[in-house]
């Protein structure tokens, strides 16, 4: 099969990369200063990308390596969202941290093309190179922070073990090609339906499976997430925890619904233990942490838990309730890490949670937002954190998989234990000084996620509607 | 004489992959062997992809290892730097020493 080169529709992608290539050049030629011409510049990038994303019509492209469909359009959005969300949190932290470097823009720009790339791989090289790229820039991302040690300690310990699990993933893909005797997508699937499944096929997909569990930070290879969201600079936890974590869960749904979705009986009970597993880690080992970006982190190992329960569904609710739940996550964690990046007293960031005592009466409008997203992340009913939970939970629960969603109640249930913590620090304990103005930049942020979290449950349909669409791409149904 | 076939081409590839695996969780000393490891578990890939290419009688796999190749340096490059500013930093680049943070 000799498919049309087609270039046309990876369009947002090559304006995306010339874009980062030409914001590299002006910083680099530019006198001074370049650090908020460059900001800028990213910015209006991210969001001409999501135009021309949004406008691209779908189809499969440069020879069967590269597909645009609903599902690759929505995710793409929700991780240029993410991308420009973060950026705008880091325009005034890494100035007055003194890291108002123009290279960061650039690696946001590079590593948002490879989130684009990964959502829309059809083939396991395109797959690989999108991972790689995306992970080269957040290694360096990570210890952008060059002078301090958590910083690079942060960026050590992700490089190290995110080369092991593209290792693992590699090593899966080589035996998935050697016997499916392809790497296309269609193919696999095609050598999967022509007979019982060879066990090098099962052995290739268990590894697979653990190299992009590594990358959404699900239970058994999660180990990296607290360190590495600890040490690395507060802006760039918040683009960790949110736009990689999109594009890698997408990536998992269309790996294991698309190419290995015959051998659904085989991977159904993988992803029924690493979401149980993430759940119940992400309910637990967040109780003792006294650092937010730490409790942020195994907050973010329990939320991709509940999404993998659509995943293990495999169906189509169970694919739409993962979007809905993303969509809501994006915007309640960006939110929920403005608020973190506002936490700044005498000029030093704060991280503690003991700092946010008495935030309900030095900032009251900020402590309103923070209870807000610590609510929606607990899943109290009127807020948006709630609806996310219910379209998982109700997928699984129609898929048969009853365990799963109880213990995903269950789990939240724990959670909501330190969440509402959190509200009690702000709300009943004796506070110190107030923290320092935030930029008015921040308080926006705070405001659009705010508001949208509080009053999704007034209009989920339009974001429903589009999830659906997208499901229906990729399963059908 | 014995004929080399594509299970043993396979086996070397598991083995070295093993002992990347291992040079990555039981070493204690140095991080640039654990670049090293890294570097191992590409390499155990390429070994497999390349066999199962020829044995196969088909080219994507021998392209596979064309990217992997070229991803890799640019994946050396980048745990080298970091490796750099951490030992700027810390002064030391013993396995046991990276544990400002806990975990």
């Amino acid at each position: 099969m000799v498919a049309a080169l087609n270039w046309m529709i990876a369009l947002p992608e090559l304006v995306l990369a010339c874009a980062g290539m030409a914001a590299l050049m002006v910083g680099v030629f530019a006198r001074r200063d370049a650090w908020n011409t460059v900001s800028m510049l990213a910015l209006a990038t991210l969001l001409g990308i999501a135009v021309l994303v949004l406008s691209g019509e779908a189809g499969v492209g440069l020879n069967g390596l590269f597909v645009v469909d609903a599902f690759a359009v929505f995710a793409k959005v929700l991780v240029l969202l993410a991308a420009a969300l973060s950026l705008v949190l880091a325009l005034d932290w890494h100035e007055r941290e003194g890291l108002a470097r123009f290279e960061y823009p650039v690696i946001i720009l590079f590593a948002t093309l490879g989130m684009m790339m990964m959502v829309s791989a059809n083939d396991l090289m395109s797959l690989y190179v999108g991972l790689e790229l995306s992970s080269l820039a957040l290694y360096v991302a990570a210890s952008f922070a060059r002078d301090d040690l958590r910083s690079t300690e942060a960026g050590l310990k992700y490089f190290m073990l995110g080369a092991l699990a593209s290792g693992m993933l590699l090593y899966g893909a080589s035996l998935t090609y050697g016997f499916a005797g392809t790497t296309r997508f269609v193919g696999i699937a095609e050598a999967l339906t022509a007979g019982p499944a060879p066990i090098g096929l099962i052995v290739g997909l268990c590894f697979i499976a653990a190299g992009l569990a590594f990358k959404v930070s699900a239970v058994p290879f999660h180990m990296w997430t607290p360190d590495v969201y600890e040490g690395a600079p507060t802006p760039v936890t918040a683009f960790f925890s949110i736009a990689p974590k999109v594009a890698a869960l997408a990536l998992f749904l269309r790996v294991m619904t698309g190419p290995f979705g015959p051998a659904i009986e085989q991977w159904r009970q993988i992803i029924v233990l690493i979401s149980a597993g993430s759940m119940i880690v992400g309910a637990f080992a967040a109780i003792g942490q006294t650092n937010i970006k730490r409790l942020m982190a195994y907050s973010s190992i329990g939320h991709v838990g509940y999404a993998l329960i659509g995943l293990a569904a495999g169906d189509h609710a169970g694919v739409r309730g993962v979007l809905v739940y993303m969509a809501i996550y994006v915007v309640m964690n960006a939110g929920a890490f403005a608020c973190i990046v506002a936490m700044r007293r005498q000029g030093i960031a704060r991280e503690r949670i003991e700092d946010l005592a008495g935030l309900a009466r030095t900032s009251p409008m900020l402590a309103l937002a923070m209870a807000v997203f610590m609510f929606s992340m607990a899943g109290i009913p009127p807020l948006a954190g709630f609806f996310g939970k219910l379209y998982v939970f109700v997928a699984a629960v129609n898929a048969g998989l009853w365990p799963l969603a109880i213990l995903g109640v269950l789990a939240s249930v724990v959670s909501a234990f330190y969440y509402l913590r959190i509200v009690k620090v702000m709300y009943f304990d004796a506070g110190d000084a107030p923290f320092d103005a935030r930029p008015a930049a921040l308080s926006v942020v705070v405001a659009a996620t705010g508001s949208a979290t509080a009053l999704f449950a007034l209009l989920p349909a339009p974001l429903v509607a589009a999830a659906s669409a997208a499901a229906r791409s990729l399963v059908g149904g | 004489m014995l004929a080399v076939g594509l299970g043993h081409y396979l086996t070397v590839a598991a083995i070295l992959f093993s002992l990347g695996i291992f040079g990555i969780f039981l070493n204690r000393k140095n991080v640039i062997v654990i670049l090293m490891s890294i570097e191992l578990l590409l390499l155990a890939v390429n070994i497999n992809l390349v066999a199962f290419s020829a044995h196969l009688g088909d080219l994507t796999g021998q392209i596979f290892v064309m990217f992997i190749l070229t991803v890799a340096a640019a994946e050396a490059a980048i745990g080298l730097a970091i490796v750099v500013v951490y030992f700027r930093n810390r002064g030391s680049i013993a396995v046991e020493d990276i544990n400002v943070m806990k975990g």
